[in-house]
C-alpha cells in the first residue's frame, strides 16, 4: 500500500486529468454528438422504413382482400347473369316450342277443317252425280219398263205396298 | 481480429515513423543494463512498471561492455521551488540510481527510481537512506511528458483520428466504410450494452460521450501495454484515480433526489438505523466505488504485464535448468498463451470500468427504489466474470 501511494505521481494525475476533459470534450463535439445523431438518425429512418413497409404491406393486403372481394362479387353477378341467360333462353325455346305446336296445331286443325270441308263438297257433289245418274238409270229402266202394261201395274201395286208399309 | 491487425500495423508504423525520426540517445554505461539473475529481472520488471521520462523502445549492450539505448528522451518538466524547471530527459544519460546529476537553473536533480528529486543548495551528490530514497533532496512535482503522457497522447490522437474520421463518414452516408464499419459497431456496443441497460432509455444518452470515450480510452490503452512499444499507462495509478475520480464526479453531480436519499436518510429501516446505513453509503459512494474502480484495473493491468515479464523472463532464469532451447521454448509459448488471455483482458478492463461507471450513473439517476439490489448482483457478476480471467 506504502508504494502504491509512493508511485502515485501528482504530475501524471493532474496531465491525464487535463488530457481526458480535453479528451472527452473533444471527442463529444466532434466525434460522439455527430456519431450519435447519425445512428439515432439512421435507426429511426430505419424504422420509419420498416413501418412504412409494413404499412403498405398491410395496404396492399387491404387492396388485395379488396380485388378479391370485387372479384368475388363479379364471379357471382357474371353466374347470375349467366343463368338468367340460360333461363331466359330456356323460357325462349319453351314458348317457341308451345307457338310453335300452337301454331301446328292450328294448321293442322285448319287442314283438316279444310280437309272436312272439301271432303264434304267432294261427297255432295258425288251424291249429286250419284242422284243424276241414278235419275237417269231409273228414267232409263222406267221408260223401258213403261212400255209394257203389265209391268207398269206390277210396279205401281208394289210402290204402294211399301206406301203401306211405311 | 480485423481490428486488431490494423492497430498492431498502426502502432508498428507509429513506431517506426518515431523510430526514424528518434534521436539516437546512444550513450556509455556499465555493462550493469544485463539482465540476467533472479534479482535483476526482478528490478527490471519494476523499472518497466513505473513510467519513465524517457522513451525507449530497445537497449542492448555493444561489443566494448557499453550499454546503448534505442529510442528518444522526453521533456522534464518539474515544479520545482525556483518555479517550473524544463530540460530534456537525456541529461540524465538513462541513470535511474541519483548518480547523475543535473544542473539546471542553479538548481541540482537526480533521478532515483524514476522520481526526481530537487537536491539542497550546493548537494553534488545524492545521500540515499536504506530504502534508496534521497536524504538531501525533495521530490519535485514532476510535470514531465513521460512515456505514459506520450502514450495518452497517441491514443487521445488515434481516437481522435479515427471517431472523428467516422463522424465525418456519416455526413455522405448512411453506412460507413473501410474501418469505420469496425467501429461503428463497437460504438453501438458501448451505447446499447452498457450505457443504455444501465443508465436506462431515459437518462442514457447525457453520458453516452463519456463511457464511449473511458471505454475506447482504456481499451486502446490496455492494447497499447501490449505492444513492444512497452506502455503501460493503465497500470499506473495516477491515471486509473483519474478515471475512477471522473466517474465520482459524474455520478455524483448527476445524483437526483432519490439517489441523496437513499443514501442519507435510508427510506423503510428504523430511524436509528439510518445514521449508521449513512456512514456507509457515503463511504460506499464516495471511497470504495471510485477505489474499486481505480484499484481494479491498475491491478490487472500490472499483474498482467508482471506476469507477462515473469514469463519472458523464464528464457534467462530457467536457462541453466532447462538449456537455452528448453527455457526458450518455454517461456514463448506461456508468453504467447499469456498474450492472448492478456488480449481479452485488456477488453474486458475496459468493459468493466464502463460497466460499473454506467452502473454507478444509473444508480444515481434512477427513478425507483430497486436499485440495491440491482447493485449487488451485478456487482458479483463482475467479479465473478473477473475472477475467472484474472
Amino acid at each position: 500500500m506504502g508504494d502504491l501511494f509512493n508511485d502515485f505521481s501528482i504530475g501524471l494525475f493532474a496531465i491525464q486529468t487535463v488530457l481526458l476533459i480535453v479528451l472527452i470534450l473533444l471527442m463529444a463535439k466532434f466525434a460522439w454528438k455527430p456519431i450519435m445523431n447519425s445512428l439515432t438518425e439512421r435507426e429511426e429512418g430505419i424504422q420509419g422504413a420498416l413501418d412504412a413497409a409494413d404499412k403498405a404491406r398491410r395496404e396492399m393486403e387491404n387492396l388485395q382482400a379488396d380485388n378479391q372481394r370485387l372479384l368475388q362479387e363479379a364471379r357471382l353477378e357474371r353466374d347470375t347473369m349467366f343463368k338468367e341467360a340460360r333461363e331466359i333462353k330456356a323460357k325462349m325455346i319453351e314458348d317457341a316450342k308451345g307457338e310453335a305446336q300452337e301454331q301446328a296445331n292450328s294448321m293442322i286443325k285448319q287442314a283438316q277443317e279444310a280437309i272436312e270441308s272439301e271432303k264434304r263438297n267432294a261427297m255432295a257433289e258425288l251424291k249429286n252425280q250419284v242422284a243424276v245418274l241414278s235419275v237417269d238409270i231409273a228414267e232409263k229402266v222406267i221408260r223401258e219398263e213403261l212400255s209394257n202394261k203389265s209391268k207398269q201395274l206390277e210396279l205401281v201395286d208394289k210402290m204402294l205396298g211399301e206406301a203401306r208399309l211405311n | 481480429m480485423g481490428i486488431f491487425q490494423y492497430r498492431f500495423r498502426f502502432l508498428f508504423l507509429v513506431s517506426f515513423l518515431l523510430c526514424g525520426s528518434a534521436l539516437f540517445a546512444q550513450d556509455a554505461e556499465q555493462a550493469e543494463g544485463i539482465v540476467d539473475t533472479k534479482k535483476e529481472v526482478d528490478d527490471y520488471i519494476q523499472h518497466h512498471i513505473q513510467d519513465s521520462h524517457d522513451f525507449t523502445i530497445f537497449s542492448y549492450s555493444n561489443d566494448a561492455g557499453e550499454r546503448k539505448h534505442f529510442g528518444f528522451p522526453l521533456p522534464v518538466i518539474v515544479w520545482t521551488s525556483e518555479g517550473l524547471v524544463t530540460f530534456m530527459s537525456s541529461q540524465f544519460d538513462h541513470n535511474d540510481n541519483g548518480e547523475v546529476i543535473v544542473e539546471e537553473e542553479g538548481l541540482s536533480f537526480a533521478k532515483i527510481h524514476g522520481s526526481i528529486y530537487e537536491l539542497e543548495g550546493g548537494a553534488t551528490a545524492v545521500n540515499l537512506d536504506e530504502e534508496q530514497h534521497a536524504t538531501n533532496g525533495d521530490k519535485v512535482i514532476d510535470f514531465s511528458i513521460t512515456k505514459s503522457v506520450v502514450g495518452i497522447l497517441l491514443i487521445g490522437l488515434l481516437m481522435f483520428v479515427w471517431f472523428f474520421g467516422l463522424a465525418r463518414q456519416y455526413k455522405n452516408k448512411k453506412i460507413p466504410t473501410g474501418f469505420g464499419r469496425v467501429l461503428e459497431p463497437l460504438v453501438l456496443y458501448v451505447r446499447d450494452e452498457l450505457a443504455r441497460p444501465n443508465i436506462g432509455e431515459k437518462h442514457y444518452r447525457k453520458f453516452t460521450g463519456y463511457l464511449l470515450t473511458v471505454f475506447f480510452f482504456i481499451w486502446l490503452l490496455n492494447m497499447a501495454g501490449l505492444t513492444p512499444l512497452g506502455f503501460n499507462v493503465t497500470g499506473q495509478i495516477a491515471v486509473t484515480a483519474a478515471l475512477a475520480i471522473f466517474t465520482l464526479i459524474i455520478y455524483t453531480i448527476s445524483g437526483n433526489r432519490d439517489y441523496w436519499m437513499h443514501i442519507l436518510w435510508m427510506p423503510g429501516v428504523p430511524i436509528l438505523i439510518r445514521p449508521i446505513l449513512a456512514i456507509i453509503e457515503l463511504v460506499g459512494a464516495f471511497i470504495i466505488k471510485p477505489f474499486s474502480l481505480m484499484v481494479r484495473l491498475f491491478a490487472n493491468i500490472t499483474a498482467g504485464h508482471i506476469v507477462m515479464m515473469s514469463l519472458i523472463a523464464i528464457m534467462f532464469v530457467l536457462r541453466a535448468e532447462l538449456g537455452v532451447v528448453g527455457s526458450s521454448v518455454l517461456s514463448v509459448a506461456l508468453s504467447l498463451l499469456l498474450f492472448f488471455i492478456e488480449l481479452l483482458v485488456a477488453f474486458l478492463q475496459a468493459y468493466i470500468f464502463t460497466m460499473l461507471s454506467a452502473l454507478f450513473i444509473g444508480m444515481a439517476v434512477a427513478e425507483h427504489d430497486h436499485d440495491h439490489d440491482k447493485k449487488g448482483h451485478d456487482g458479483s457478476d463482475v467479479e465473478d466474470v473477473r475472477g475467472d480471467f484474472i
